[in-house]
């Protein structure tokens, strides 16, 4: 159960033992929900999911059944399950390859057949060498069990599960990117149009593309039908959701709560969730979906946990990582951290990413080490706005890709909350956080 | 001439349905009892891509800065602006390749109906009522961004970069940067330039990661050698080993296309300032594709060539072999002054001696034997007012008609010229592209970017019948893989009212259905396949030799059985320079300029020329050289030809210089069998003297020349007339122009083609003879895309004739009734029947010898970064034949025969049926011709272990 009494959904197998096991999961009815769907036509299934109305939980927060309903009329389909969880405090999905395979493989499954989709591949972000081994593990499984394969549970109805383990490359959870990474090219995003994978996508067929989580709502969607998915929730945001958090608080962790029923002081310092932050210090500020999203700060901790009610703060819900930093943090470093991060993983296909990138971050590199200018500040946000004109919330672009304007929310977040403690670091010349007071290894970055 | 606009469909559905319906063709009907069937061969490559989808003309109306345009319907904006004037700033985006929208300098402000947003130029298709602004605010914003963003990691080395002066990093800085940077960090660092292949160079450093070599090297190339190697600002470009170089017939064109100075040649590196550069629009002449050229100098000597944009020939590109030839010109071993053999050596004399002696020789031959006893070989690299000069020299002042611009290497002219001919476009554009044998990206090498294009983008199926695999395999539908020397029988089995009962040539029967379904499906789709009317070809036969171990009765097979067939036309594959020109100015025996039959034309020429002309058809190279053997050739001319090395027989053509009693080689180089002669003249070559050049086509170019030739070499035609003079005739003119006037005047197939306006600079695209009655009208060429086009400055590139320069694009002359009346009537039909069949006999196992593009060439031998790239001669065999001797691919093997013996390392090719051994022609040391002779029967070999 949730904090809200809600039932948890994708977490709910969590803690057993053993619980990507075959038989652990069909101790807890595993496969029923697919052996409901095969009852119901693949159009009862997808009206199911409207009603539903699941969110894809990667980020973009886009309708699962609409999304579903926008491919093209042609075959072959493909469906491409995005397991390359790579951004730095998201591991949400990490931890449902790990612990519950068997729901993602069935979540796909009824994903599959809802769509007619001729192959599933499962994407998934090579470093998860356990979660590889496990999910590889559990199709090897479900194809014995006849849950894949041919004539699926009996049901005259077929299709091929293939894990395929990405090379390392964030930028391939872009969902174009993966898809030409799947076709063994190099991972960089497709230009639009055409916009949907459902039109052109994998080999150029229509393709659909979900998050992890957003299969893994199927089975109990199935099994406990739409309407007690969609009476949980509020407004768009339907079901529940896996909050990742992170950060300057007590309990660190993955916490699957009702959708638009919870605020982020709940999550963060309600006792059964976050605990308040470490050593009982300040909040200073906390990043609320993800290292790509605006930051917010202490006077928006009553904001409920729900994609439109993020939106209407400036910022996103993403991915659900939400990471909270007290007041030891330095904001130059954390800013100057995440760039990084994107620098290093910008795919180098347009010219603001690849080069921009890499400019921010030096700048912050320089401010942190005690070389900034105050002409820095102007400097920063005017790089952003190449890259990010405007450098607002939902984010314009110059790139291909999104990758591009993630990089501006850190460094425009910290200047615009805290441009003293930045002009401090400029006037000074040097940090005024002492490095042995920062946690880990963060103060070598 | 090809029409790039778009046509609407003219044709019927029934047109498409019915196999007989190619209405519109004369000949004879399509045989109906090639029933339409399954393809048995299908390429390792897949299904083709299919026809690209036309746009049904729709227009839609855009505004862009304020001006209303009408543009069609799924234009890409970054070309609707230009067409309507407004130039988009851009780097990656290259008109002759797809967009990838990579650099983002071409961000403009659109209104949309979400607010304004940028939006890239490069991949956004123009939408009905578009709003763009290109000055806006917000697009001046994006540009400044992502030019200073650009320069974040590129060094500023300018004043030591090659491309300084002419870089559109520089130029689009200057237009649409910011003034100054505001990056004070350390740019990234790497080894400066690193060798990616013997002729580029890559500076990392620079590089913008625009992907225009990488994109060109797999999409156009069909190279990918090079591809990006890791990720954000540390991508580089790379080569995938150093044991892999990029090794690409047509790697200098990424050179050209670089919008940075990241890659340079190594023949140009340091070598000039790009404003120290002169530069003449011209053709190239390394073979006969006729690739459009900007040809720059500086201090009077060659340092660069590139390609022009010529929409119907080579779209800016240009193979390596053309852009790099140029240092043979530049070479200290061309010829500079005249030579004469005095006590059997060759001394320097004036060209006054040197003439008396050549014409007085001559002279002695004619008064000896009449014109019989004399002989002009070669031709092709003559200029076409060159080969009309020797041509009228030979036969009226020399009395002969043993003239042969070809070495016995090509196809007979009475063959080739009376064949309907197709322009590249029209075969690009055909359904069907069947070649014999020809392997164009070796011999032709932009003729095959061009051919490759269409496989891949515009669904042309390509059949090949072939003794072994070639470029051109990995695009073809069929490759139909026959038995050297039995090409006439695969034509025939092709040709024939039945599928055959069983393999023909040692190709399947299912095979040959297949091809015969390709051909039946060719008619079908011909008259309504992308609106294209009747009158465009079906099928396109590329006709060429394929080996040069056999004659070429298969060709004139092939020629016999095709050239009846409705809706085919001809594209020519001799390769060497302007042989084009040089048969079309009458440098064949038997037929006279303008493709006129001598017979048909000697009432014409006699009148015109004022001189009798010979009685009965004169000799070929080959039978020149078999009666030069036997001491009947008492004067031979060698026109620019070097037989010992290009005439397939090589003990044939040494017997025959040793025969001829006087022999005079006007060359620009001392050749083997320039060595041998009794004067030798010194020639001029490209970019040292003007002309025009007539390519496979039957396009004709303007010659620019912007040099001089080394020492007191002439132009070819000056030579012709000075002997003439000697001789006692006067051939009329002394200028080119008063050539061409001629050439216009007598020539039917040059009427109305005015050689004014072929040298303005509208005139890039050529005329295309025959004109028809359109005309010769000159086709404006698009306007060069600075862009696309690096390093010319269009606005610069100037034709030769200062008086040309005034010529506004002339209206074009119509010969009046009474001058046209009296022309003889064109060549119109192949001469001959069919040969019979050359019986196959003799040695185990069959000899197969194609040129390649680096050989041992005059030409690449003289170019010093061109030469080392030739490969070693070898014997190349299926490795099953190799296991079979025992022997692993570079041990030696013993290739010989009753001519010769050839001891060469052994390769391993598997696409080689068994039976069959692959000697690549004229690969330095080992030279194939010594193992074949001249009768035309299949050269067959044994192989063995060498002891």
């Amino acid at each position: 159960m949730t904090v809200t009494g809600a039932p948890r959904i994708v977490t709910r197998r969590l803690g057993g033992p053993a619980p990507w096991t075959l038989a652990s999961y069909l101790d807890d009815g595993g496969y029923d929900g697919l052996r409901k769907a095969l009852s119901m036509t693949p159009e009862e299934v997808r009206e199911a999911v409207n009603v539903a109305n699941i969110l894809g939980r990667g980020g973009a927060g886009f309708e699962a059944g609409r999304k579903w309903g926008m491919l093209a009329k042609s075959e072959p389909v493909y469906l491409t399950i995005n397991g390359d969880e790579s951004e730095p405090a998201t591991f949400k999905d990490h931890m449902l390859i790990e612990t519950d395979p068997h729901m993602v493989v069935e979540g796909a499954l009824i994903c599959a057949y809802a769509v007619r989709a001729d192959q599933i591949f499962l994407y998934v972000r090579g470093e998860f060498a356990l979660g590889l081994e496990r999910l590889q593990a559990a199709v090897n499984e479900a194809y014995a069990y006849g849950a894949a394969g041919g004539d699926i549970l009996g049901s005259g109805w077929s299709v091929d599960i293939v894990v395929h383990p990405g090379a390392g490359a964030y930028i391939c959870g872009e969902e174009t990117a993966l898809l030409e990474s799947l076709e063994g090219k190099r991972g960089y995003p497709r230009i639009k149009p055409p916009f949907f994978p459902a039109a052109v996508g994998l080999y150029g067929a229509p393709t659909v593309v979900n998050n992890v989580e957003t299969v893994s709502n199927l089975p109990w969607v199935m099994r406990n039908g739409a309407d007690a998915f969609a009476a949980l929730g509020e407004g768009r945001s339907k079901g529940t959701k896996v909050m990742a958090l992170s950060g300057h608080v007590k309990r660190p962790g993955n916490y699957e709560l009702e959708f638009a029923k919870v605020t982020f002081r709940d999550l963060m310092f309600d006792a059964r969730l976050g605990g308040g932050i470490r050593e009982d210090r300040q909040l200073k500020a906390f990043i609320p979906g993800g290292v790509s999203s605006p930051w917010l700060g202490p006077q928006d901790l009553d904001v409920l946990l729900a994609n439109e009610k993020i939106a209407e703060v400036g910022t996103m819900a993403g991915s659900g990582a939400v990471t909270a930093m007290d007041e030891t943090t330095c904001i130059v470093r954390a800013a100057w951290r995440i760039v990084r991060f994107f620098h290093r993983e910008s795919c180098g296909q347009c010219t603001p990413c690849r080069e921009g990138s890499g400019w921010v971050e030096k700048i912050l590199q320089r401010i942190e080490n005690g070389q900034g200018r105050e002409a820095d500040l102007d400097l920063l946000m005017d790089v952003c706005d190449n890259i990010s004109p405007g450098i607002r919330w939902p984010p314009a672009q110059t790139t291909i890709c999104v990758l591009g304007p993630s990089i501006p929310p850190a460094p425009a977040s910290g200047i615009r909350m805290f441009p003293d403690e930045l002009l401090t670091h400029i006037r000074e010349g040097r940090c005024p956080f002492p490095p042995d007071r920062l946690p880990g290894r963060v103060a070598h970055v | 001439m090809s029409d790039p606009t778009p046509q609407p469909a003219t044709t019927t559905a029934g047109d498409a349905t019915a196999p007989g319906s190619a209405a519109g063709h004369t000949g004879r009907e399509v045989p109906v009892h090639l029933a339409p069937r399954p393809v048995i061969t299908e390429s390792a490559v897949g299904s083709p891509p299919p026809p690209v989808p036309r746009s049904p003309g729709e227009m839609v109306t855009v505004t862009i800065d304020g001006r209303q345009v009408v543009v069609p319907k799924g234009q890409l904006l970054i070309e609707a602006a230009e067409a309507a004037g407004t130039y988009i700033p851009r780097f990656c985006y290259h008109p002759r390749m797809k967009p990838v929208g990579m650099c983002r300098m071409c961000l403009v402000e659109v209104e949309g109906p979400r607010g304004s947003t940028l939006m890239p130029a490069c991949y956004n298709p123009v939408a009905d009522g578009m709003k763009v602004s290109t000055t806006s605010e917000m697009t001046k914003k994006a540009q400044d961004g992502v030019l200073e963003l650009l320069l974040v990691n590129h060094p500023l080395d300018c004043p030591v970069c090659d491309k300084g002066g002419e870089c559109p990093l520089q130029d689009q800085t200057l237009a649409y940067g910011p003034g100054e940077s505001r990056f004070v960090e350390e740019k990234r660092h790497w080894d400066k330039p690193i060798p990616i292949s013997e002729l580029v160079n890559l500076d990392r450093e620079r590089c913008i990661q625009c992907g225009r070599c990488v994109r060109f090297a797999d999409e156009v190339a069909g190279d990918p050698l090079i591809d990006f190697y890791e990720r954000g600002d540390r991508t580089e470009v790379a080569v995938f080993s150093a044991t892999h170089p990029f090794a690409s017939y047509f790697s200098g064109n990424v050179v050209q296309i670089c919008p940075v100075g990241a890659l340079t040649a190594t023949p140009y590196r340091f070598r000039a300032r790009p404003w120290d550069l002169d530069q003449v629009e011209s053709t190239c002449t390394s073979c006969s594709v006729g690739c459009r050229v900007a040809v720059q100098t500086s201090g009077d000597q060659l340092v660069r060539k590139i390609g022009v944009d010529c929409d119907p020939v080579n779209w800016a590109w240009l193979c390596d072999k053309g852009r790099f030839d140029y240092e043979a010109v530049n070479s200290p071993e061309r010829l500079g002054a005249p030579l004469v053999r005095k006590d059997a050596e060759l001394v320097e004399v004036s060209w006054a001696e040197a003439l008396d002696t050549a014409a007085g020789g001559l002279q002695r031959a004619v008064r000896a034997g009449g014109g019989a006893n004399v002989a002009v070989i070669g031709g092709a690299r003559l200029a076409n007012e060159d080969a009309y000069a020797w041509g009228k020299f030979a036969r009226a002042v020399l009395g002969t008609d043993n003239v042969d611009a070809q070495l016995g290497d090509g196809v007979p002219a009475d063959v080739l010229l009376g064949l309907p001919r197709a322009t590249i476009d029209e075969a690009a554009s055909a359904p069907l592209l069947l070649t014999l044998g020809t392997d164009p990206k070796e011999e032709l090498p932009v003729l095959y970017l061009r051919l490759r294009n269409a496989a891949r983008e515009r669904g042309l199926q390509i059949v090949e019948l072939t003794p072994t695999r070639t470029g051109l395999s990995r695009h073809a539908a069929v490759t139909a893989l026959h038995r050297p020397g039995e090409l006439a029988a695969l034509v025939q089995a092709v040709t024939a009212d039945h599928d055959p009962t069983g393999d023909v040539a040692g190709v399947a029967a299912g095979t040959i259905a297949g091809i015969r379904a390709h051909l039946v499906r060719a008619w079908q789709e011909a008259p309504v396949r992308r609106g294209r009317p009747a009158e465009r070809p079906s099928i396109v036969v590329l006709v060429g030799r394929a080996s040069l171990a056999e004659g070429d009765a298969g060709v004139r097979a092939a020629v016999a059985a095709f050239s009846g067939l409705p809706g085919v036309a001809w594209l020519s594959g001799l390769r060497r320079g302007n042989v084009h020109g040089a048969l079309d100015m009458g440098l064949a025996p038997g037929v006279l300029p303008g493709r006129v039959g001598l017979d048909q034309g000697r009432g014409w020429y006699e009148s015109q020329w004022g001189a009798e002309l010979p009685m009965g058809r004169g000799m070929g190279t080959a039978e020149i050289l078999a009666a030069a053997a036997r001491g009947r050739i008492g004067g031979l001319v060698l026109l620019g030809a070097d037989p010992e090395a290009d005439f397939p027989d090589a003990l044939h053509a040494v017997k025959g210089l040793a025969g001829a009693r006087f022999v005079v080689a006007v060359d620009s180089f001392l050749t083997d069998s320039a060595r041998k002669a009794d004067v030798v003249l010194p020639a001029a070559t490209y970019a040292e003297r003007r002309g025009t050049f007539t390519n496979l086509e039957g396009r004709v170019t303007h010659l620019g020349a912007i040099v001089t030739a080394p020492g007191v070499a002439w132009p070819d035609w000056m030579i012709a007339s000075e002997l003439a003079y000697r001789l006692g005739a006067d051939l009329g003119w002394s200028d080119l122009e008063g050539i061409w006037a001629e050439i216009t005047r007598v020539s039917p197939l040059h009427a109305g083609v005015d050689r004014v306006a072929l040298a303005g600079a509208a005139a890039r695209d050529g005329i295309v003879v025959p004109a028809g009655d359109g005309g010769a009208a000159i086709r404006p060429p698009r306007p060069l895309d600075p862009m696309a086009d690096p390093g010319i400055a269009s606005a610069e590139l100037h034709a030769v004739a200062p008086t040309a320069l005034a010529v506004d694009v002339p209206p074009v002359k119509q010969a009046s009734e009474e001058e046209r009346a009296p022309m003889p009537p064109m060549l119109t039909t192949p001469g001959g029947p069919a040969p019979p069949p050359v019986p196959v006999e003799g040695d185990a196992h069959r000899l197969v010898s194609r040129r390649s593009l680096w050989d041992a060439g005059t030409w690449v031998r003289h170019a010093h970064h061109l030469s080392p790239l030739a490969r070693a001669a070898s014997a190349a065999l299926h490795p099953d034949e190799l296991a079979d001797l025992g022997v692993a691919p570079g041990d030696a093997l013993l290739v010989s025969n009753d001519r010769g013996r050839l001891s060469l390392p052994a390769a391993a090719d598997p696409s080689l049926p068994r039976g069959v051994v692959a000697v690549a022609w004229n690969a330095p040391g080992g030279p194939a011709s010594s193992l074949v002779d001249a009768s035309g029967r299949v050269v067959t070999v044994r192989v063995e272990v060498a002891r």
